[in-house]
């Protein structure tokens, strides 16, 4: 790109003018329709409970009442959404038969205002028959558990066994075979606005309309329209201009949009609910708590041979699509950044009486590397190697790109080498190293950790089909799928300036910035004459089944659909200044802002001229040019291809690449952690704006943190969710976030138009590796190393008095701590 | 999360607060800054049938010197303490653990009555006030009475005032010139409350200790008063051995209760650490 560039500039958002200063168009703040009544939900209070009946006679005669509606009226007015697994789990949008966790719906009351509708929602009576609950996934599936779903018979929802090249030769071969078992927590994004929904049932033009701050993928638009009994042209989906953020949880908000869309049907007016922070913390959606059983197998030189995961994936009461995505959204870069060959994935996704699961930023990923990268070391440990060594011996090299991965994934562009070595300039590895020499002589606990991880963007949606079977899949009646498409369309007005319509629900991220920079590059404008509009709306907009706001696909996917119709438009306007010209095309370029010849005298016709010419005077068109100055372009990855036979799938499309350095220091007494210095290399390709990116970095790396030291989803033996209040459920904040040092490397993407790829996951899913490396290192005199998060710090004071009490050597400096 | 319904009064006097007390019969709730008591209104755990607002009656937001003690209104903000000069001098304990309460916006609301008499027991406030063996002073229908610290606290949100009382002020003796002081506390994050806090006072003379005052916050029901390690200190002085010792006999000295966020060994553990730390510290501003 030219020095006139917009695209690599850190052009200021447009969107924060609006946003800062309360002028944000949010679900709440959108009342799309006259006289609107408000929902509360009621909730279980059990974990596993039948329920036996309802009386709502006195929540109906409380004045204001529109209506209460319940799990019969669920079962009779809707059918259960699909799921991604061929096991029997009817998961409807409220209980019907049991609550299956505490907070699940099983009732709403509609009334006047949300006071009221609490008062009422008090007065609702369920009448439960409470039965024994099981939270945790290993328990779950131990013969005498109790059962969630008895048609499914068990607890477990779904088992692939993934073989990828010959595993058990390359562990029958190793040097060192290596084993350790890892648990990762429960946690969510808990973005600052909830869930909110607006339904409207016309019953005469047999239309409803539901208005949400859902975030996509629209595939949930057919399969809604399914669960409510509408063809897909009688339900509209509409999505505000705002999203307060989502981070992947408000792909999950779509039973709710069936709920009250149900009871604004059965109570014959439009509903409003708006999650409060408290429902929110018990039944939006969380990623999976795992447990999972590494082996890797690898040559005394630190040449890894192979891996085997075995995981348990615990999705909560019911299965909700898009899982067992938990497993699988990886799939192609399972073997992350490595080049070995040999793979085994035993991947089982359990039912327990915990809320249920979804995307979460880094979706899947956080756990897959916390687990990898953790091995790593153990391998370093193991064999006596620097860490840092290891993992240079065995990443994919440039040369190799783009590289296909054992289990299918297209690997697009990368140079995983030097951005790695980046990342250890710069935090100055070597020196860190004897800085740590120093503080260990001084009885200090300073440790360095490592991570590094492929970043996957623009899920393909056919992994999903991975949870299936290869017999299932070969059936004649299985469809295939395969996709990931973005539209935009671009128009000029009669005096020039440009609105780009998209059919993207961003939560942040920038995209009317991101989108005026590359619409401004293509014509020659400046970001200013570009107005961009992107209040999705499936009646209205050009979308697909795998359209939306999530798996960091804007970078990469939409913005190539904007780079196309741009350039659509701006061949149009060719066409059209060189028979105003009376030139060939041939002989014309688009530069500045104009249409001008390429050589020799000839007058240019700017946009705005060709804008007024062709609006006023459509006489002006050369024969056959369709009237209008507008174009619309659907970009779709062609990698993106169906699950083979074999399991292998490209899940993702543009692959991007993190390196991180995280040095901490663990006050032994305390066992308060303290991050000295954190390094976040990223290659995502083109960089569209370096502050946007940026700003995906900082809220990856302390959503990571997040996980890594302070939030998780807790719940008692019996099911009962202990972390119902942000006192409970901590969420780092700017106090806790730690001094970022970023860098970047661009290895532009070959499959997009711009070079671009996606980053909104980015250090989420290397954050819990690289401080659980760090704290495990600065722990190593002590024989600890980390296999469970969060590191609170009365689990890790835990870990450090067992093992001072056992059999580490008191330092002089820190004595063993002296206990009652 | 909305309150069920409630009455809400506004009184411009103590004395109309007082007769809508009177009124509710211990149905009412006093709202000072709101910053706990609205959340338990919206979770639906409290369920008063009225509010009545302190916030309108400006003579109950003061700090002023009396008698040896700094007196503070009940509705003084933690703010307003936060930055008082006469804090600042003569209860500079108070002045470092007004820091350590919640975030800029909770002390912009919250009052040093509605702090105590809310008493939390990992809050830090209850801490200072039984550290420095403060009193508050309540005033119901048959006057005013003074409370100490220790007849305050009863356990876990609950003190000896009756339904029918406002706590109206606090009196905090002023600290003896040269007093070190320290408040160390440890929370999984910035401005939460204290998984342990340790307030600590030391006057000295040379290397002897003429007064130790330790309280804890977070370490069991009600802040604590830790006497018994406060005499070694005052008993051996202020070397290592006796700090060490004093430590040790503090975490003796809590029976601290688990919870999500601590085990209870890891709070007793911590009480030990804190009281160390809090000791050092103090001995390292003590003048004398």
């Amino acid at each position: 790109m030219s020095e006139k560039s917009w695209i690599g500039k850190p052009v200021r958002r447009v969107e924060d003018a609006r946003l800062l200063t309360g002028r944000g168009t949010y679900i709440d703040d959108h009342p799309p329709v006259a006289n609107v009544f408000h929902a509360a939900i009621v909730r279980s209070p059990h974990a596993h409970a039948r329920i036996l009946g309802y009386d709502c006679s006195a929540a109906r005669a409380v004045d204001g009442v529109a209506g209460v509606i319940t799990g019969a009226d669920v079962l009779k007015h809707t059918k259960p959404f699909s799921v991604g697994v061929t096991a029997p789990v009817h998961y409807y949008c409220a209980a019907t038969d049991k609550a299956r966790f505490v907070g699940e719906p099983v009732a709403v009351v509609v009334a006047r205002n949300r006071y009221i509708a609490e008062d009422a929602a008090d007065l609702v009576q369920v009448r439960y028959e409470p039965l024994p609950a099981v939270v945790d996934p290993e328990r779950a599936l131990e013969p005498g558990a109790p059962v969630l779903h008895e048609a499914v018979g068990s607890n477990l929802a779904n088992n692939r066994r993934l073989v990828y090249g010959d595993p058990d030769r390359a562990f029958a071969d190793a040097d060192v075979v290596l084993r350790e078992r890892f648990k990762f927590p429960k946690y969510g994004s808990t973005p600052i606005e909830t869930y909110g929904v607006i339904a409207r049932w016309d019953a005469l033009e047999g239309v409803c309309t539901v208005w949400s701050n859902f975030m996509g993928p629209f595939i949930m638009h057919p399969l809604t329209a399914r669960v409510l009994g509408l063809p897909e042209n009688r339900l509209r989906f509409i999505v505000p201009p705002d999203i307060g953020g989502s981070f992947g949880i408000k792909s999950s908000i779509y039973p709710y949009m069936a709920l009250i869309a149900v009871a604004a049907k059965l109570t014959g007016v439009a509903v409003k609910w708006i999650e409060d922070r408290r429902e929110h913390l018990l039944a939006s959606s969380t990623g999976t708590d795992r447990v999972a059983y590494r082996e890797l197998a690898a040559r005394k030189d630190g040449t890894i041979l192979g891996m085997r995961f075995r995981w348990l994936d615990n999705v909560g009461g019911y299965i909700r699509s898009p899982e067992p995505g938990c497993s699988f959204r990886p799939t192609g870069n399972f073997v992350g950044p490595y080049r070995f060959q040999h793979l085994e994935v035993d991947a089982s996704t359990v039912m327990t009486n915990k809320s249920l699961t979804g995307p979460n930023r880094g979706y899947a990923c956080g756990h897959l590397y916390f687990e990898t990268e953790g091995m790593l070391d153990r391998l370093a440990d193991e064999i006596g190697m620097d860490p840092a060594e290891v993992r240079r011996r065995n990443l994919v090299g440039p040369a190799a790109m783009p590289y296909r991965t054992p289990s299918g994934g297209l690997y697009d562009s990368g140079d995983y080498p030097t951005a790695f070595e980046k990342a250890l300039e710069m935090a100055g590895y070597d020196e860190l190293r004897r800085e740590q020499a120093r503080a260990r002589a001084a009885g200090r606990y300073f440790g360095i950790g490592l991570a590094v991880a492929v970043d996957p963007s623009v899920s393909n949606m056919g992994y999903v089909a991975t949870a299936l079977d290869p017999q299932f899949r070969a059936k004649p009646e299985y469809l295939p799928k395969s996709g990931a498409v973005d539209s935009a369309t671009v128009k000029v007005d009669p005096l020039g300036r440009v609105i780009a319509i998209l059919g993207s629900t961003p939560q942040g991220q920038g995209h009317q910035t991101v989108v005026s920079q590359i619409v401004a590059d293509e014509l020659g404008l400046i970001p200013e004459d570009v107005t961009v509009v992107d209040e999705m709306d499936t009646f209205t907009r050009v979308w697909s089944i795998s359209s939306g706001t999530y798996s960091s696909r804007f970078g990469s996917v939409g913005t190539s659909a904007v780079a196309l119709a741009a350039r659509k438009l701006k061949t149009k306007l060719v066409e059209y200044a060189a028979h105003l010209m009376e030139m060939p095309v041939a002989a014309l370029e688009f530069s500045d802002g104009a249409v001008r010849a390429k050589a020799g005298k000839a007058p240019s016709y700017t946009i705005k001229d060709l804008a007024g010419r062709a609006h006023w005077n459509t006489e002006s068109l050369p024969p056959g040019m369709e009237p209008g100055l507008q174009a619309t372009a659907v970009f779709g990855f062609s990698v993106a291809k169906a699950v083979d036979a074999e399991d292998r799938v490209n899940s993702s499309n543009t692959y991007g690449f993190i390196a991180e350095v995280m040095a901490v220091e663990v006050d032994p007494e305390t066992a308060a952690i303290r991050i000295l210095r954190y390094v976040s290399v990223h290659d995502a390709g083109t960089i569209i704006n370096p502050m946007i990116a940026e700003g995906q970095i900082y809220g990856g790396a302390l959503h990571g943190l997040g996980g890594a030291l302070y939030e998780e989803v807790q719940y008692d033996a019996d099911g009962q969710c202990l972390t119902g209040t942000f006192m409970d459920y901590l969420v780092p904040t700017a106090s806790e976030a730690p001094t970022i040092e970023i860098g970047h490397v661009v290895s532009p993407s070959p499959l997009t138009p711009l070079g671009s790829k996606g980053l909104g996951e980015s250090s989420s899913m290397t954050v819990p590796a690289v401080i659980a490396n760090a704290v495990s290192d600065a722990l190593k005199p002590l024989g600890i190393r980390i296999t469970e998060l969060p590191m609170t710090p009365s689990k890790l004071w835990k870990l450090i008095e067992q093992a001072s009490r056992s059999h580490a050597v008191p330092t002089a400096r820190h004595p063993r701590p002296a206990l009652p | 999360m909305k309150p069920p319904k409630f009455d809400y009064h506004a009184p411009a006097s103590v004395d109309e607060a007082l007769a809508l007390l009177g009124r509710y019969g211990g149905d009412a709730k006093l709202l000072a800054g709101g910053q706990s008591l609205v959340p338990l209104l919206n979770f639906r755990l409290s369920r008063p049938a009225a509010l009545v607002d302190l916030n309108r009656i400006a003579s109950l937001a003061y700090v002023r010197e009396h008698d040896g003690q700094v007196r503070l209104g009940a509705m003084t903000r933690q703010r307003t303490i936060e930055f008082d000069p006469l804090v600042a001098r003569k209860l500079p304990l108070l002045r470092e653990a007004t820091r350590w309460v919640g975030h800029l916006p909770i002390r912009t609301r919250g009052t040093i009555g509605g702090s105590i008499a809310h008493a939390d027991p990992s809050a830090e406030y209850p801490a200072v006030l039984t550290a420095l063996e403060g009193q508050v002073v309540a005033r119901g229908p048959k006057g005013e009475r003074v409370v100490t610290a220790g007849d305050l606290f009863r356990t876990y949100l609950t003190t000896s005032l009756e339904p029918d009382e406002i706590l109206v002020e606090v009196r905090l003796p002023a600290m003896p010139p040269g007093a070190g002081w320290a408040l160390e506390e440890f929370a999984r994050r910035h401005g939460d409350f204290a998984i342990i806090g340790i307030a600590a006072v030391i006057v000295r003379e040379g290397s002897r200790c003429t007064k130790a005052r330790l309280a804890t916050a977070g370490a069991g029901p009600v802040p604590l008063r830790l006497r018994a390690a406060e005499e070694i200190l005052e008993r051996d002085g202020l070397g290592d051995a006796a700090i060490e010792a004093a430590a040790r006999r503090a975490s003796e000295l809590v029976s601290p209760d688990a919870d999500i966020h601590a085990s209870a060994e890891y709070r007793r553990h911590l009480t030990g650490v804190l009281t160390k730390r809090a000791i050092k510290r103090a001995l390292g501003v003590a003048r004398g």
